[in-house]
């Protein structure tokens, strides 16, 4: 058997475990082998971990509109650089992705850098103002794998149970940013006894709960009418941030409610004591919690109740971040270090068992989106991370693909930095010291 | 002075290099600022009200949110100690074509500024200042974070009625959860040793505040209270729905002659300033012998300069 | 530090002070608009001292006040240790008065410059007097003194002490030497 790449000395993981030692052969896009075989190129691996690649339900690529925070040359790029080969990017864009030329438009630039695949999502209402919905149908044709107005909350209970509805006949999951506008108010911070210490604008724990408490409530009124390709899931919520929403989740699925959740690399590692430093780079929605919360959130994460790692990469330029508290835009840029960080934080200090903490990147994700799994096998696609699970590297931010070049992780001592990147058999991208050109 | 050197009585206690807030601050660094205090009341009693101790020194008044009062008291007390003030002021600058925080900042330290006077209407910005630019800091009043100066003030002024602080029954009314002024006085009275009550109406009270009790009940909080500051309220509050109108507050909330009585029969009266007569307080009252607003007033030069001295003087090398 | 000598013992300083006492009333022409203002530390025991001899010897209490220098010392921009503001308290003006000074030690002549900027602050004295224990040269501006308990040349890096018993618990003038 001939194939173009053969990566030698690898251990495989995937959601099942791991798998021992193997040689494996790259052609066509697939893998072709996992014992050897003649290869254009070869690569010896020392050793080094091969996983399927990663795959981000929830990421900000700021195109169109806002390239001056992040494009998606730098975004997708960034992606390679942490692992991934998949990317849902949010439309929460000037202007909203509402259209299915627009969604065209994103895929077909992303096709032509050949970086991570990226999988547009589009606005559940028109210029996500919460009021007309998109054409699920068209934009699903024209590529979209999601419908969402994140970035805003759905205000309207009615908008959006027709939105479920609607995008459910045509087999597109919604999600949802589940804060109640009306708790969180102005909040900047968890509310708390340090958001009263520190005189900063809370916003409480109920905001989340109270709007995925309605969501769900939603959702089993949508339920019985949900016809036609109904997605696995019907209903997503991003970025779960508290202990309480967790548990209405965790009863949810309990009951059998087609419900996702997803949970990001911030919210498993900060608490809003972060916030006692008054540097908006802590400044994120929803906030940074508690670590009660994060002790829920890694439980809810182990046992399943959380589907998958979202990023909810949010560059903004540094300048932004620079503005007070009050002023400064929410959001983290974080897809560059998800993977080691998570790794390092929950795997190693922890003992979260390594393959689920993958399921969580790759499968989870990819059943949420309705995507084809991967795994580690001969005649299975060859879209893969490998990485290093042993070398110690502080997050440097200024090295960072992204543009937004500074990290609440910087200088965080780090393991399991990816190393090579491999998007359908393709090498996208491979760090400089392995000495494998793209 | 038989060393060649001057002789230097020292302060015992290292002083934190900023104010941005009583962090870092113990009673010790607190009784020795009094302790100048005390002598700056002394050059404002002079003839000349004005000593050369900071000549050579420049200060800037970078004043992002307006306030007349807080800019006059520290460019006066600034003037006194003789240094050159340099006078910032947001609403009339770069800041309203976009200019950042962090740039107007680097911009004023390139012409040589040796402290820094930041009032904001966002809390934290004094923080970022001070990660910033190697100088000094004085927060002159962050959103509703810190009012440190303010603070310090009201604790010399209680100090110089009350002559101590330990075990007296502090009761601080209205708005407390946009208060930097009541947040600050928080932080620092029970340092001071004193038991301090917040009370507001239910909507305008955080939820905790680290050694200090919190009531929504007024006659509670009044009782037997050694002192009694009332807080001026923002009537943007009522446009926000946190109040239902001016009436209702002052129904439950308003200092009046009557109210006092609860508390000690001398207790004095404070008000940050500025006063909205007949809102938060009964207009006479601000004039009655119970009354600390003067005095507040003209403590703030003194403890101002107090606070100029302690975080410039001293600090090369 | 090391010990090199005692230059006046406590009967010594007496005497010294004594003579100073007389001739501030002699120069002055008694004891008319005549008041002490002592500097921090020690100048403040010996202003205290010298009017009390005033009192045994011309029946009168002339007033005195306190003078704390450190607001006006020129070095504030550059020093590394922050001194302590102390006591300044002169409760009687003096406008039209003769203002004697009093300190321990004349050495830069520093502390004199700002102790005469800051009684100048405080009013216009009709003449303005300093009265030193020691005076032990090496003068960096030009400043003298009107009386004088000892002159005393020394080096640079030699130390004088004036200890006297309300601050010091005993009573004498040393040299000791910097290591």
């Amino acid at each position: 058997m001939k194939g173009e790449l053969l990566i030698k000395n690898v251990r495989l993981l995937d959601s099942r475990g791991e798998h021992g030692k193997a040689d494996v052969l790259i052609g066509e896009g697939k893998i072709l082998s996992l014992e050897g075989g003649d290869a254009a190129s070869v690569l010896d691996a020392g050793g080094l971990m091969l996983t399927p690649g990663l795959c981000d339900p929830h990421a900000h690529l700021r195109e169109p509109g806002q390239e001056v925070k992040e494009e998606l040359a730098t975004g997708l790029l960034a992606a390679l650089r942490g692992g991934y080969t998949d990317v849902v990017c949010m439309p929460n864009t000037t202007p909203p992705v509402d259209t299915p030329e627009a969604v065209m438009a994103l895929i077909e630039k992303a096709r032509g850098l050949g970086y991570a695949r990226l999988y547009p999502s589009a606005a559940l209402t028109q210029g996500q103002e919460g009021k007309l919905l998109t054409e699920a149908r068209l934009l699903k044709e024209a590529g979209a794998i999601m419908l969402t107005d994140d970035g805003r909350t759905n205000e309207d209970a009615g908008v959006l149970a027709l939105g479920l509805a609607y995008a459910a006949s045509w087999g597109l999951v919604v999600s949802v940013h589940a804060e109640d506008a009306g708790l969180r108010r102005g909040g900047v911070m968890n509310e708390g006894p340090l958001s009263y210490r520190l005189g900063l604008p809370g916003n409480p724990a109920a905001a989340e709960a109270a709007r995925i408490a309605r969501d769900l409530e939603i959702v089993r009124y949508v339920m019985p009418g949900a016809k036609a390709q109904k997605p696995s899931i019907l209903l997503h919520v991003q970025h779960l941030s508290t202990r309480r929403g967790l548990e209405l989740i965790r009863q949810a699925r309990a009951e059998g409610l087609p419900v996702g959740a997803e949970v990001t690399p911030h919210h498993l590692t900060l608490t809003d004591e972060a916030l006692e430093s008054l540097d908006p780079i802590y400044k994120v929605a929803p906030p940074l919690r508690t670590q009660a919360d994060i002790e829920a959130l890694i439980a809810g994460l182990l046992e399943g109740s959380i589907d998958c790692i979202g990023t909810d990469h949010a560059p903004h330029t540094q300048a932004e971040k620079e503005q007070d508290l009050l002023r400064a835009p929410f959001g983290i840029a974080n897809i560059e270090v998800a993977w080691p960080l998570l790794y390092t934080e929950l795997v190693l200090k922890r003992g979260f068992p390594l393959p689920t903490l993958l399921e969580r990147f790759t499968d989870g994700a990819r059943r949420v989106l309705g995507l084809p799994l991967i795994r580690l096998e001969t005649g299975a696609e060859a879209s893969l991370m490998l990485f290093d699970p042993a070398s110690e590297r502080a997050v440097n931010p200024a090295e960072f693909a992204s543009k937004a070049r500074f990290s609440p992780w910087a200088g965080w001592k780090l393991q399991g930095w990816p190393v090579m990147t491999l998007v359908e058999g393709r090498v996208a991208w491979t760090h400089e010291r392995l000495g494998v050109g793209a | 002075m038989g060393t060649g050197v001057m002789e230097t009585h020292t302060h015992s206690a290292e002083q934190p290099k900023h104010l941005l807030d009583f962090q870092g601050w113990n009673r010790a660094h607190i009784e020795s600022l009094f302790e100048t205090a005390k002598m700056m009341q002394e050059v404002l009693s002079r003839p000349v009200k004005k000593v050369p101790a900071l000549t050579g020194f420049t200060v800037a008044t970078v004043f992002f949110e307006p306030s007349t009062r807080t800019r006059l008291s520290f460019e006066l007390a600034a003037r006194r100690m003789s240094a050159d003030v340099l006078s910032f002021s947001g609403a009339t600058s770069s800041m309203s074509k976009g200019e950042s925080y962090k740039d107007t900042l680097l911009t004023l330290d390139a012409m040589g500024i040796d402290a820094y006077v930041i009032r904001v209407d966002a809390a934290g910005v004094p923080h970022q200042a001070a990660r910033w630019l190697g100088k000094p800091i004085i927060n002159a009043g962050d959103g509703w974070r810190a009012h440190p100066t303010q603070a310090l003030l009201d604790a010399f002024s209680l100090l110089e009625r009350l002559g101590s602080l330990e075990g007296r029954k502090i009761a601080i009314v209205g708005d407390i959860l946009h208060s930097r002024v009541a947040r600050s006085n928080a932080e620092l009275l029970p340092m001071l040793g004193a038991e301090v009550w917040l009370c507001g109406p239910a909507t305008l009270l955080p939820g905790e505040l680290p050694r200090v009790r919190l009531t929504t009940d007024l006659r509670e909080a009044l009782h037997d209270a050694d002192a009694v500051m009332a807080l001026r309220l923002q009537k943007e509050r009522m446009d926000r729905g946190l109040l239902p109108s001016e009436p209702e507050y002052i129904a439950g909330y308003q200092i009046t002659h009557e109210r006092l009585g609860w508390a000690k029969p001398e207790a004095p009266l404070l008000h940050p300033g500025p006063m909205n007569r007949d809102l938060e307080l009964e207009g006479t009252l601000a004039e009655s012998p119970r009354s600390l607003v003067e005095r507040q007033v003209a403590n703030g030069q003194a403890v101002r300069m107090a606070v100029l001295y302690h975080l410039l003087v001293g600090r090369k090398g | 530090m090391k010990f090199k000598s005692r230059i006046l013992s406590a009967e010594e300083i007496r005497r010294a002070l004594t003579r100073i006492a007389h001739e501030v009333v002699e120069k002055n022409k008694g004891t008319d608009r005549l008041c002490f203002v002592g500097i921090h530390t020690r100048g403040i025991t010996l202003a205290q001292r010298l009017r009390e001899l005033v009192r045994q010897f011309e029946g009168v209490e002339v007033p005195m006040g306190i003078l704390d220098i450190t607001l006006y010392r020129d070095d504030l921009s550059e020093i590394a240790v922050q001194p302590k503001v102390r006591e300044t308290r002169i409760p009687f003006d003096i406008g039209g008065r003769s203002v004697v000074l009093v300190d321990d030690v004349l050495f830069t002549g520093r502390t004199a410059r700002a102790a005469l900027d800051a009684l100048i602050d405080l009013g216009r004295p009709s003449r303005i007097y300093l009265a030193v224990l020691v005076d032990r040269g090496h003068r960096e501006l030009p400043i003298r003194a009107d009386f004088v308990g000892k002159n005393l040349p020394t080096a640079k890096s030699e130390v004088v002490k004036v200890k006297v018993r309300e601050v010091d618990g005993e009573e004498a003038v040393e040299l000791w030497e910097l290591e």
